[in-house]
């Protein structure tokens, strides 16, 4: 009977389980890492970026997005809609085809693979035969035109990929139809590109890398055409009009040919280098486009002059009288035009290898549309994140306005790609997304539904005199300059001092205030004011040594402050700053907006600031005597760390090199890695080094009266608790705050302390500060007794309040050998019925693995696998919301957003429809075929994206070392 | 008087631990003998004490019989030996749950007994040959690779290079990496019970029932657990046993406002965490020494020193959830 009752009490628990959690990895924010491919579709109005990694994204109006994975582990080289189709073909440097379509299933639009194709040649023929260098999609829509490295050019049925054979052009037929002293005794090379004729699609180009180029007819099956270039060919554009063929040559130039006529072989018309004189570099990329009345525009994509500007990524749009050369951050990818229907260029759209700029070309001085999505969250590299859920409106607004003004360099246009319908229903609350950045910014993301969209900037490099110039960026655009540059896009890696770094960030949205702490362990507070302000931020030192003698900091320096008062931009402004000394990275940080209390830990100790009358309430050392790494600042333990990673990456490098699992296989059997089995001894290298810092209004002595109470939990296992006594309101301003020290814990295991957390009466965490003064919490349950939760890398401990003792545990490293790197508190709601939620532990664990661990009774409930165990940077990046979601890194540039909980899934849900079929055939260009650009370098990059994932690891490591596993870094170094 | 709980394991049931823990430090002068005879000779010593101290008679006799059925030698090499006072005893590395496992595997438990020893051993990845319903199959294990000399495990002479590591307190280490494997046994070191498949199959532990049949090839190959787990073992063993495996954490609480103490008094309770939930008598000195050495590394600012009242500083850990 007893039994049979456990039994049914378990499966209800199941069921509940069921209903409160649920893993799904929903939407990418940011951009795409290392992106390979653009194509355009103008009939959908969806863009489709491949990458380096096999990825495929289609991307439409706000919040319709699509992702999609080949299978093969190659690079997308070209991407390819069909006209009037909502299929699309990628080509991968596997020299394998792969079809798209965009189905509808429950109202909805997939992006599902449907066909894949490689050619095959004839019998005993080279690879090169068969290697396809260019793609058109025809506008029939049901042919795939395939030119090949050989010079073919084959003919395919689509979608079945079926191979129309009698209708190839070989090498052979069109050497026979052009006269003999361009097609006989030269090699016409590769097929560089084929292009459709705007006015008669069964007329195309195909144009030879040797520069020879023949207009094919596909009826008749023969040349009808020649056009004698003799450059290297680069790229080439059929006019609108169908009378002109531009074509753009690697010696810089570019020339115009007349194709009306009769005469058989075309006239040049027009040679230009526009860049000349000198050597130039390829253009590699040409558009022409008509305006209705006037001049057409021209794009050129580089043929900057070789040895003063070659490593320029310029595009140079020239129209009329006006020529730019637009000076983009990073390398060239593709781009294409947006067209108003048939009529004028309405928006230039590049991609660049870091960014995607949109350049509106209706509005004097050719402004950047602000994108919606695909945002380099990296323009400067991240180095911490925050996010903080249900955003009150008030504040909300107030940040927006202080977001409009920085952007008001940004074209008023809207978006201009409208494809697909977004139905993804409102998202329920507003939420942000804080995240830092190396140059000492803090970007504030909406997070709240499927577009990462960027809402407000705060730089905070304006308090400290650093050494970079700030006239350093006026020095371009002089007048007559040749080429005449303009720097577009945001992508910025260069950081003008380290030391400005963010490391941790706390807002409150209740009160509008803001801490944010740094690498030099500088703590600036920060309030929201809607207009400007000049003002000075007087610094306090925190001493955090106390005396203890024998210790010297090898590290950086303290940031030097700007004496003179400082003007501030509406937005948040600086109005208080601690700096600690020594200046070590900060690496806790908590705010409490209703105490006024910032509280700030280091390598060294602790401290609590009181904002309000700007003074040090507490300083604290936690520094163990044998503790001497911790003095040696972070630049000599960085160099080994460097070392080791290094080394073990030059080990794994070379094994991939060859044949990557024999080889690793033979690695294991002679030399196999060890692990020494060493108990954790209390010499360990940064015990003092605090990990968490918790507020708390809880019974810390007695158990009839609460009082405010601080915590802080150390990389030792140590957790000190103090107890604060805060003046009256009315003499909150002169009567000091004070803290006694209450409690010390040592965890016997001495794993390091990741997060210290108090359970009300009800077992429920205790609210925010200020939450239940705005009605929007519960108050906590001050009845019953309250207790304590220490959360160590290696168990869940509650204990007693006020006598600390055990009450009960989750040993997760002994029974499962994962350590928690991430830990946050969830509001888990049911998806059955509104009114019942739980709150749990949400834990990321060292293996990669999601958590859910109940409260207040510390049982594992779910685990998902989530991040490959070997994504240190990935795992150290991940960052919890409030109700069962996260965020962590899948490179430098994109967020992967998860959700753990059943009820709270943001997703994208987007439907796109067959377009209706215009007739019209000016309407639809053929693709640009500019893919061709990254085909040949593709093979090369791969080689170093091990080597930027090298740097990126490394500077993770750098930068939060903190979030370290600090045995597995002696581990690398063994 | 004392029901015989334990299993024929040597040292397993809570009397055996009892009883294994009152040895005296001088034996381990012999512990870095040959495998297995140590064990024994352990034993031997366990019933010259029953001789003299009739300490736990009942469950002794029986065991008795089987150390006899393990190995012959035990009589011919019995040095004469002193037996210490029962406080100078402490608990020793053993072989537990002989009776519920495959001959061919081996449950070994390290005590640490408070030192500062560490455990002494290295693990790597491996392949490992299993029998499977498919017939032989290689499957990746994790194997012990080296033995610091000196070290705890070595001393014990219980484990050996390239012994192959089944489970680690109860919990099997198959699908785990090397650095959860390492992980766990770190987390378990203060009572750590590693399960192995010992390369040399000769010193296995023989049962007495069948001790005609079975050689040191041992049927069972699939490294599975046909057999119970230690945990459910553990359970079933009662609370004394839970107890020993747990530490406990140091908890010094103050009334603010603090009245600074130069020195932090005597504790008034032992701490050592191995001492934990046991006698109390004897003891103290050394407890001593332990709690000063954590508390020096717990307050460096002799400014921020907390009152330490008698009494004040506690222990805790008797009430364990798995």
């Amino acid at each position: 009977m007893k039994r049979f009752r456990r039994h049914g009490q378990e499966s209800q628990r199941e069921r509940i389980k069921q209903e409160l959690y649920g893993f799904n990895k929903t939407v990418e924010h940011g951009f795409p890492h290392q992106p390979s491919a653009l194509g355009f579709s103008p009939s959908l109005q969806l863009l489709a970026i491949g990458t380096r990694s096999g990825a495929i994204k289609l991307y439409g109006g706000p919040g319709v997005e699509f992702m999609g994975l080949h299978d093969e582990n190659a690079a997308v080289t070209q991407v390819h809609f069909l006209p009037h189709q909502v299929e699309l073909v990628t080509l991968l440097d596997d020299n394998s085809l792969h079809m798209w379509t965009l189905r509808a299933h429950h109202g909805v639009s997939e992006l599902l693979e449907i066909g894949r194709f490689t050619l095959t040649g004839p019998p005993g023929a080279p690879p090169s035969v068969t290697c396809v260098t260019a793609v058109l999609a025809h506008s029939s829509g049901d042919l795939l035109l395939l030119g090949t490295e050989g010079g073919h050019v084959f003919v395919v049925k689509v979608p079945g990929f079926r191979e129309l054979e009698e209708r190839n052009i070989s090498l052979e037929k069109v050497t026979n139809s052009v006269p003999e002293e361009y097609g006989g005794r030269r090699i016409l090379e590769h097929v560089e590109s084929l292009q459709e004729n705007p006015v008669n699609q069964r007329q195309v180009l195909i144009g030879y890398g040797r520069g020879l180029m023949v207009i094919w007819d596909l009826d008749s099956q023969s040349a009808i055409k020649h056009i004698p270039a003799t450059q290297q060919l680069e790229s080439v554009w059929w006019t609108e009009d169908g009378g002109h063929v531009l074509s753009s040559h690697s010696d810089g130039s570019y020339c115009r040919w007349k194709v009306a006529g009769d005469d058989p072989q075309s006239e040049q018309e027009k040679s230009e280098v526009p860049y000349g004189h000198f050597p130039c570099k390829a253009i590699s990329k040409i558009i022409q486009l008509p305006t209705e009345q006037g001049p057409p525009f021209l794009f050129l994509s580089g043929g900057m002059p070789r040895a003063s500007y070659g490593d320029r990524h310029c595009i140079s749009v020239i129209h009329s009288k006006t020529h730019v050369a637009l000076d983009f951050t990073s390398r060239i990818i593709d781009f294409f035009v947006i067209r108003d229907g048939p009529g004028e260029p309405s928006a230039l759209v590049v991609l660049v290898e870091e960014e995607l700029v949109v350049i509106d070309l209706q509005t004097e001085g050719w402004p950047v549309i602000q994108t919606p999505y695909l945002v380099p969250l990296h323009c400067s590299a991240i180095t911490c994140s925050h996010h903080v859920s249900a955003i009150p409106l008030k504040l909300w607004e107030r940040v927006l306005s202080a977001g409009a003004l920085q952007n008001t360099h940004y074209s008023k246009k809207p978006w201009p790609m409208t494809g697909g319908q977004n139905l993804a229903p409102d998202p329920p609350q507003r939420d942000l997304l804080l995240t830092g950045h190396e140059d000492g910014t803090v970007r504030f993301w909406d997070a709240s539904g499927v577009c990462l969209y960027p809402m407000y900037k705060l730089s905070t490099a304006g308090v400290f005199l650093t050494d970079s110039d700030p006239n350093d960026n006026l020095n371009q655009g002089t007048e007559g300059e040749w080429p005449p540059f303009r720097k577009v896009g945001c992508f910025d890696p260069y950081s003008d001092d380290p030391r400005l770094g963010i490391q941790k960030i706390h807002l409150c949205k209740y009160s509008g205030y803001l801490t944010v702490a740094g690498t030099a362990g500088q703590i600036l507070v920060l309030e929201l004011n809607d207009e400007a302000a000049e003002q000075t931020v007087e610094a306090t030192v925190a001493d955090l040594l106390q005396g203890q003698e024998g210790f010297r900091w090898k590290g950086h320096t303290r940031l030097e402050v700007r004496e003179e008062p400082v003007t501030f931009p509406p937005g948040f402004q600086p109005f208080a700053l601690v700096q600690c000394q020594p200046p070590a990275v900060v690496t806790a940080l908590t705010l409490h907006s209703e105490w006024k209390l910032v509280t700030f830990g280091t390598s060294h100790g602790f401290g609590l600031y009181d904002y309000q009358q700007k003074n040090n309430v507490l300083v604290r050392c936690t520094l163990n005597p044998s503790d001497q790494l911790a003095m040696e600042g972070p630049l000599s333990r960085v160099k080994s760390i460097k070392k080791s990673l290094r080394q073990s990456f030059r080990r794994i490098r070379r094994s991939r090199v060859n044949d990557y699992r024999n080889v690793f296989l033979a690695e294991m059997e002679l030399a196999p890695v060890q692990r020494k089995i060493e108990p954790r001894s209390p010499d360990d290298s940064f015990t003092g080094l605090v990990r968490t810092l918790y507020f708390a209004d809880t019974f810390l002595s007695d158990s009839s009266h609460n009082t405010p109470s601080l915590w802080a939990g150390t990389n030792g296992g140590s957790v000190f608790a103090y107890q604060l006594r805060l003046p009256p309101v009315e003499c909150r301003g002169e009567d000091p705050v004070t803290a006694h020290p209450a409690k010390e814990i040592q965890l016997m295991h001495r794993a390091p302390v990741v997060g210290i957390l108090v359970l009300d009466g009800h077992g429920s965490p205790l609210p925010e500060p200020l939450e239940v003064a705005h009605d929007l919490a519960r108050s906590p349950d001050m009845q019953g007794s309250h207790s304590l939760l220490v959360i160590s890398e290696e168990q869940f401990k509650v204990f007693t309040l006020p006598k600390v003792s055990a009450k009960m545990k989750l040993k997760l490293t002994a029974i499962d050998g994962s350590r928690v790197r991430r830990v946050g508190v969830a509001w888990f709601g049911s998806n059955r019925t509104d009114d019942y939620g739980e709150s749990g532990l949400t834990v990321l664990t060292n293996q990669g693995d999601l958590h859910v661990v109940s409260l207040p009774g510390v049982k594992l409930q779910v685990q998902y696998p989530c991040i490959r165990r070997e994504d240190v940077s990935g795992i150290a990046s991940c960052v919890f919301t409030k109700h069962g979601q996260g965020f962590y890194l899948i490179s430098p540039s994109e967020f992967e957003r998860f959700s753990l909980s059943a009820r709270c899934v943001v997703e994208p849900r987007s439907l796109v429809e067959v377009p209706s079929q215009t007739p019209s055939a000016t309407l639809p260009r053929a693709l640009p075929d500019g893919a061709s650009v990254e085909r040949s370098s593709a093979r090369r990059v791969m080689e170093h994206a091990l080597l930027n994932d090298e740097s990126e690891y490394l500077r993770n490591n750098q930068t939060t070392l903190t979030e370290l596993n600090l045995n597995q870094l002696q581990h690398l170094c063994e | 008087t004392r029901p015989a709980q334990h299993k024929s394991g040597l040292l397993y049931s809570p009397e055996c631990n009892r009883v294994s823990y009152k040895f005296s430090p001088v034996k381990s002068l012999f512990w870095s003998g040959e495998k297995g005879f140590h064990l024994l000779f352990l034993l031997s010593c366990v019933s010259e004490e029953v001789d003299y101290s009739s300490y736990g008679t009942h469950s002794l006799t029986r065991k008795k019989k089987a150390v006899v059925a393990l190995r012959n030698d035990v009589n011919r090499k019995r040095p004469h030996i002193r037996i210490g006072m029962p406080q100078d005893f402490r608990p020793v590395s053993s072989i537990i749950d002989v009776d519920i496992l495959p001959e061919s595997h081996r449950r070994v438990r390290l005590y640490r007994h408070g030192s500062d020893k560490p455990l002494g051993f290295y693990i790597r990845d491996g392949t490992s040959v299993r029998v499977t319903p498919h017939g032989l199959e290689k499957v990746p294990g994790i194997f012990i690779s080296r033995m610091v000399p000196g070290g705890l495990a070595e001393s014990t002479g219980l484990l050996a290079v390239n012994d192959e590591v089944l489970e680690v307190n109860g919990i099997e280490v198959t699908g785990k990496t090397l650095d959860q494997v390492t992980d766990m046994m770190i987390a378990n070191s203060h009572n750590l019970i590693v399960t192995v498949k010992p390369v040399n199959q000769r010193n296995n532990v023989v049962r007495a029932s069948r001790i005609s049949g079975s050689s040191g090839q041992s049927s069972d190959s699939s490294g599975s657990t046909g057999y119970p787990s230690l945990s459910t073992t553990a359970m079933a063993t009662g609370a004394d046993e839970l107890e020993s495996d747990e530490e406990s954490d140091i908890v010094i609480e103050s009334t603010p406002p603090p009245a600074p103490v130069e020195h932090p008094s005597p504790p008034t309770r032992p701490l050592s965490p191995s001492l934990n939930g046991l006698s109390h008598h004897g003891t103290l000195r050394e407890s001593n020494d332990s709690l000063h050495k954590i508390l020096s590394t717990m307050r460096t600012d002799p400014r921020h020193s907390l009152a330490l009242p008698r009494g004040g500083v506690e222990e805790d850990g008797t009430v364990i959830t798995l």
